[in-house]
């Protein structure tokens, strides 16, 4: 009984992490830069076939893989966000929406152009397959992987973005463009390196998930779009990386839950929680008012 | 066979007389297309159109001075408000003569009513659920029905010494039809079902369902979930989640081992159990010659599976008529030939039973193999000519 309780919660938090990992990177961008970037997906989408490449056709050892993952999606970002997105800051959201749906739409036709429509999954090495013991519990080893990645990003951004100079600087930025300007920030970088890291982050979750969800196909930006981006964000709060985390666990627990005890509402439990939980604080969990 | 002998007859007399008649700017036969070109399902469209397109290619786009076009429309699916708006459109504005093609489902589903009321034969190459072909008269399919497969699998199961069997199921209309069939055939069978769970289509999530699988210890664990990323991510979650070890094995329909993706299942699904009704390493001279023509003509990295055979039949189909009727589309006519369709695929036998205007194949018991460093299934047991089995009219 105790077990299996067990492996259901550490199941429900395995999946909770593989959603945060996807929607951490849209946090960052449109919670705190206030972008309303509908294609994050694009982002994560690129770094799930970089990682695709690097490890199958270069030969990158997987765990050596993520970081050039980061380094390269958010490096693309960075390029974008200097040439394309920084035109609309100024604009309404409704532009923004357009403008990044249009861009998931191109980035959808580029990559069935460059990789095909077929599915693409992860090879991952021997050690993140099968099972492990964990506490005394059998666990899947990629699981196992997921819940130490996620926690440690998720200290590191909490620490990053929220305890330096660099995160003071970006949450002035947004509080008061004019008034963090006047003082000597150099916005346009910020809003750059912060676009950057959501790009990067959400290239690594890209990454990451690629095992997890069975493979990856040009439709995945479109598919995954509401679900596992925008409810998360939505629910945990705009800009709050820990309550992007605590939205993320109760979703994935949540779903396994549902799953295990009551599979014929397992369909539509995650959409019951997030009512749920949006009625409760319209503005997410940790979401400042 | 006397009808038979009887259409040979009249087309042989129709060639004759059109010979006569033919002219080089006589108008084209047009067969319109609606097909997943892109989004989640773009595989089975492209997988469809090549295979289809080889066929003309390899028979001669024209019959009796009649080119033969076909008008490929995307539904970017799934999505049936915009399969039968394609429908309309290919009817009313580029008056097709035929329609084919019909990845999934729900598109059929929603084609049915229009294919009846402008009299158009409807050529399925792929939406396997078993009410398809009973929503319109004018309906004939060369696929395959998840019925057919699925009651196949339970009665191999049976006949294997597996007792006791859990059932997971992509919470859709095919799976609910793969779902019934194998609990019914299966429990005809002698066996005993230890429960059944439908999964959402869209979640990629298995583990919690694996858990509940483990727990109620069954002999076998029965799949059904799309060809795709779902596929791969249940027999990533069958493995992780120790069913192996605990002695449950898992056994599915060849959607998961479909030869486009089967490669990315990786080490995992070494060892599977699937049924079906193609394999690309199908041992027979037609399908050698198929798959060497496919892979000549759209490289090798997209292996042909059953989705492209779907159309390549479909098309044998549809051209067959054609030539018999000597280029005339008339649709009644086409539908008496397509209804009682019979040869040689590359999946083997194939027929249409001219009663319920299904497919009828040789359903097969394969295992998936590594072999030259791609993986295979690899067909062990024939089930020949199987019907639907609860298909009536």
């Amino acid at each position: 009984m105790a077990v299996e309780l067990l492996t259901l919660l550490f199941n429900g938090l395995a999946y909770g992490v593989l959603l945060f990992l996807m929607a951490i990177g849209l946090s960052v961008t449109m919670g705190m830069m206030n972008f309303v970037n509908l294609a994050h997906g694009a982002f994560a989408m690129l770094g799930g076939y970089l990682g695709i490449s690097l490890t199958t056709r270069a030969g990158v050892p997987f765990l050596a893989a993520l970081p050039l993952v980061f380094v390269a999606v958010g490096a693309v970002g960075a390029g974008i966000e200097v040439t394309l997105y920084r035109r609309f800051y100024r604009s309404p959201q409704l532009t923004h929406v357009l403008f990044t749906i249009g861009l998931t739409f191109m980035a959808v036709a580029g990559a069935t152009y460059v990789w095909g429509s077929q599915i693409a999954a992860m090879r991952v090495p021997d050690w993140l397959i099968g099972q492990t013991m964990f506490l005394g519990l059998q666990v899947g080893s990629y699981r196992l992987f997921l819940l130490l990645v996620g926690g440690a990003i998720a200290l590191a951004l909490v620490f990053g973005l929220e305890r330096t100079r660099f995160g003071a600087m970006v949450r002035a930025t947004v509080d008061n463009r004019r008034m963090a300007q006047s003082l000597g920030i150099d916005v346009g970088r910020v809003f750059s390196l912060t676009f950057a890291l959501g790009s990067g982050l959400a290239g690594l979750g890209g990454a990451l998930a690629v095992n997890f969800l069975g493979g990856i196909q040009p439709a995945f930006p479109l598919g995954y779009l509401l679900v596992y981006f925008l409810i998360v964000v939505t629910v945990g709060g705009l800009g709050s990386t820990l309550g992007a985390l605590a939205a993320a666990l109760l979703l994935g627990l949540a779903d396994a839950a549902a799953k295990f005890y009551a599979p014929v509402i397992a369909s539509f439990a995650i959409y019951l929680v997030m009512v749920v939980l949006l009625m409760w604080r319209p503005h997410g969990i940790l979401g400042r008012r | 066979m006397i009808r038979r002998a009887a259409f040979a007859t009249a087309s042989v007399l129709a060639l004759g007389l059109s010979l006569v008649g033919a002219r080089a700017d006589s108008p084209p036969i047009r067969i319109g297309f609606i097909v997943d070109l892109s989004g989640e399902f773009a595989d089975y469209g492209t997988e469809i159109l090549n295979a289809a397109k080889l066929y003309l290619a390899q028979h001669g786009g024209a019959i009796a001075g009649r080119k033969i076009e076909i008008d490929a429309k995307d539904t970017g699916g799934p999505n049936p408000e915009v399969a039968k708006r394609l429908a309309q459109e290919l009817i009313v504005n580029d008056k097709v003569d035929l329609l084919a093609g019909f990845t999934l489902t729900p598109e059929a589903l929603a084609v049915a009513p229009l294919a009846t009321e402008a009299k158009k034969p409807m050529v399925i190459m792929n939406a396997a659920t078993s009410i398809v072909t009973e929503k319109s008269p004018y309906i004939v399919r060369f696929s395959f029905t998840l019925g057919e497969i699925a009651s196949v699998l339970a009665k191999w199961a049976a006949e294997n010494g597996i007792k006791k069997v859990y059932t997971l199921v992509s919470d859709y209309g095919p799976g609910v039809n793969a779902e019934g069939a194998f609990k019914k055939y299966f429990t005809l069978a002698g066996g005993t079902i230890a429960g059944s769970d439908r999964s959402p289509l869209k979640g990629p999530e298995f583990a919690p369902f694996m858990q509940r699988v483990k727990d109620a210890k069954p002999d076998a664990l029965f799949v059904f979930v799309p060809s795709g990323d779902q596929g791969v991510a249940v027999t990533k979650a069958y493995q992780d989640s120790g069913l192996a070890g605990a002695g449950i094995k898992m056994i599915a329909t060849g959607d998961i081992t479909d030869e486009a993706v089967i490669d990315q299942l990786g080490d995992a699904a070494v060892g599977l159990v699937t049924a079906f009704h193609y394999s690309d390493t199908h041992p027979s001279e037609a399908n050698k010659e198929y798959v060497k023509a496919f892979q000549a003509a759209y490289g090798s990295k997209l292996r042909p599976d059953f989705m492209s055979v779907g159309g390549y039949d479909g098309m044998h189909g549809i051209y067959d008529a054609l030539v018999r009727l000597n280029g005339n589309a008339d649709p009644d006519q086409a539908l008496e030939i397509l209804r009682r369709e019979k040869f040689e695929s590359p999946r083997g036998p194939f027929w249409v039973d001219p009663d319920t205007r299904d497919a009828v194949n040789t359903v097969y018991i394969r295992k998936v193999e590594r072999q030259g460093g791609r993986l295979v299934n690899t067909e062990f047991k024939a089930y020949p000519d199987t019907k639907d089995p609860d298909k009536t009219k």
